[in-house]
């Protein structure tokens, strides 16, 4: 049997990265007890990911956690949410433990994952996410002399490939899907984000030297054991490349499975939340990226709005709202720019596997006509990873909706299931403020 | 400078930075992280957690996601069961 423990919060936050350390610090300088739990071993999420002893940190990320040390926020760090067993608890699972979460608010801070769309041999190893190949080598993949293809869309692929280059790997091509035209209409859009300008500026610098193509993708992957070339297309034309990676990934879909779980209402694939980020389950706020794919200056704001208004103060909320529209905009500006286009649709072969938990090649989902009907005919979205690989890649492939989430929200482990709160010694009843 | 770790995949000694993941010494061994239900051989594809293409035995518990797993002295990871 794992170890069981328990924990109360007046404020839980679930995610460590932006939007969560933001609402755990400002529910918490306001004298709330304050916990974060969090998968990762360490704070940070994606963005701020520091990866090994020493690694890169963020100029703003040290100022939040000094920020989370000082208000005294409890750090549950390497435990992964899996289970709501009554209102106003949460079951997170570790390495060897299992902790029973009580809160009287709820912040939910899942962030984001990448959008994978299959290609022939997207399933070779060494074909991984833009984000996946980058916080591989900040956990210490050797990348040194390695040639790196950079591929598909979104502002994360200048990101990673600048972050490879300097980290020693060749990489002699970035392929966007999107067109010139609209990446020009996104420059323009910049200008009235200063701080996106000075990024956009660093970026460009640290790209310099490195061929960037638009309206090109990546149509196959070679290899069998491991990668060992890519073809792309490029305005028409196809060229075959080299490389010991690819990085590709099709920009962000928001993590909403947690979210759903709880009953909150999911809106256009986001979490509906109300001007002070309060999702349709009273007492539960979210933050960040699963209410719109913003980056990381929204997730700060929002999630300071949450904590804030999770802890009871509207007034310091409602101050922080005029930015938040203004970063709203450039997040509609992001969805604009980096829109799939249709040709992608064809880029599965009929023995592609769409599923990769469950090895369903695309020729037996052809012939389905919802994601649940391909669910219970082939398995797809069936394995561990629960469809957060190819959901939404059917979603865009066939215009397919994903189902109902239903717990577990990730697989956990059957000791952890059959722990119930009712074997345990009752906790004392929180004191008002739980829904 | 930060130290190494040593772990073994498959039975062989691997050297990783501290602090590195179990991915990653899956990676620096030359090995797939898992074989897939038709037999492919698979390694991480999300590197956050989320995707399940990592998942091996790490000091005897199946289906750990080893890209979420820091590497300890000694550990045992396995992908060839």
């Amino acid at each position: 049997m794992n170890k069981y423990s328990r924990e109360r919060f007046d404020v839980l936050v679930v995610g460590g990265g932006p939007a969560g350390v933001a609402a755990a610090v400002c529910a918490a300088e306001n004298g709330a007890h304050v916990g974060i739990v969090d998968e990762n071993p360490n704070l940070g999420g994606q963005i701020w990911r520091a990866g090994l002893p020493g690694g890169d940190h963020s100029a703003g990320a040290s100022n939040w956690y000094a920020r989370v040390r000082a208000a005294r926020v409890s750090v549950l760090c390497g435990k992964r949410v899996f289970h709501q067993p009554d209102a106003g608890i949460l079951l997170a699972e570790g390495a060897d433990d299992v902790c029973e979460l009580s809160y009287r608010s709820l912040v939910l801070a899942t962030g984001a994952r990448e959008r994978f769309l299959p290609f022939p041999g997207w399933t070779v190893p060494n074909v991984m996410g833009a984000g996946g190949l980058q916080a591989m080598v900040k956990s210490g993949l050797p990348i040194q002399g390695k040639r790196v293809v950079v591929a598909g869309t979104g502002p994360l692929l200048l990101a990673v490939a600048a972050y490879l280059q300097e980290h020693g790997a060749e990489v002699p091509i970035i392929c966007e899907q999107a067109p010139w035209t609209k990446l020009a209409r996104f420059g323009i859009a910049m200008v009235r984000y200063p701080g996106k300008i000075t990024q956009g500026l660093k970026l460009r610098r640290n790209i310099s030297g490195i061929r960037l193509v638009m309206n090109s993708w990546v149509i196959a992957a070679h290899g069998e054991q491991v990668l060992l070339s890519v073809t792309i297309s490029h305005a028409g034309t196809l060229e075959q490349i080299k490389c010991d990676y690819l990085a590709c990934g099709f920009h962000l879909v928001p993590n909403t499975e947690l979210p759903a779980l709880l009953g909150c209402r999911i809106r256009c694939g986001y979490v509906q939340v109300d001007d002070f980020q309060q999702t349709s389950v009273k007492g539960t706020f979210c933050a960040g990226e699963p209410t719109g794919i913003g980056g990381v200056e929204l997730s700060l704001l929002e999630g300071q709005i949450a904590g804030l208004a999770a802890s009871g103060q509207d007034s310091g909320a409602r101050a922080i709202f005029g930015e938040r529209e203004k970063f709203r905009r450039f997040a509609r500006t992001l969805d604009d720019t980096f829109c799939l286009r249709s040709e992608l649709r064809s880029l599965a072969s009929p023995e592609t596997l769409i599923c990769r938990c469950e090895d369903v090649p695309y020729s037996r989902l052809q012939e389905h006509t919802s994601w649940r009907a391909a669910k219970l005919h082939t398995r797809c979205g069936m394995g561990p990873c629960q469809g957060r690989i190819c959901g939404p890649a059917t979603q865009f492939l066939f215009k397919w909706n994903p189902d109902s989430v239903r717990p577990p929200v990730f697989p956990a482990r059957v000791e952890n299931l059959a722990v119930s709160p009712v074997d345990e010694p009752p906790i004392p009843a929180a004191t008002g403020g739980l829904q | 400078m930060s130290s190494s770790i040593a772990v073994r995949v498959n039975g062989a000694m691997v050297s990783v930075p501290e602090g590195a993941t179990v991915a990653v010494a899956i990676s620096m061994a030359g090995q797939p992280c898992r074989t897939s239900v038709t037999g492919e051989p698979r390694g991480p594809l999300c590197g956050m957690g989320i995707c399940f293409e990592c998942r091996a035995i790490v000091n005897g518990i199946h289906h750990s996601r080893s890209c979420q797993i820091q590497c300890v002295p000694d550990m045992e990871v396995r992908t060839d069961e």
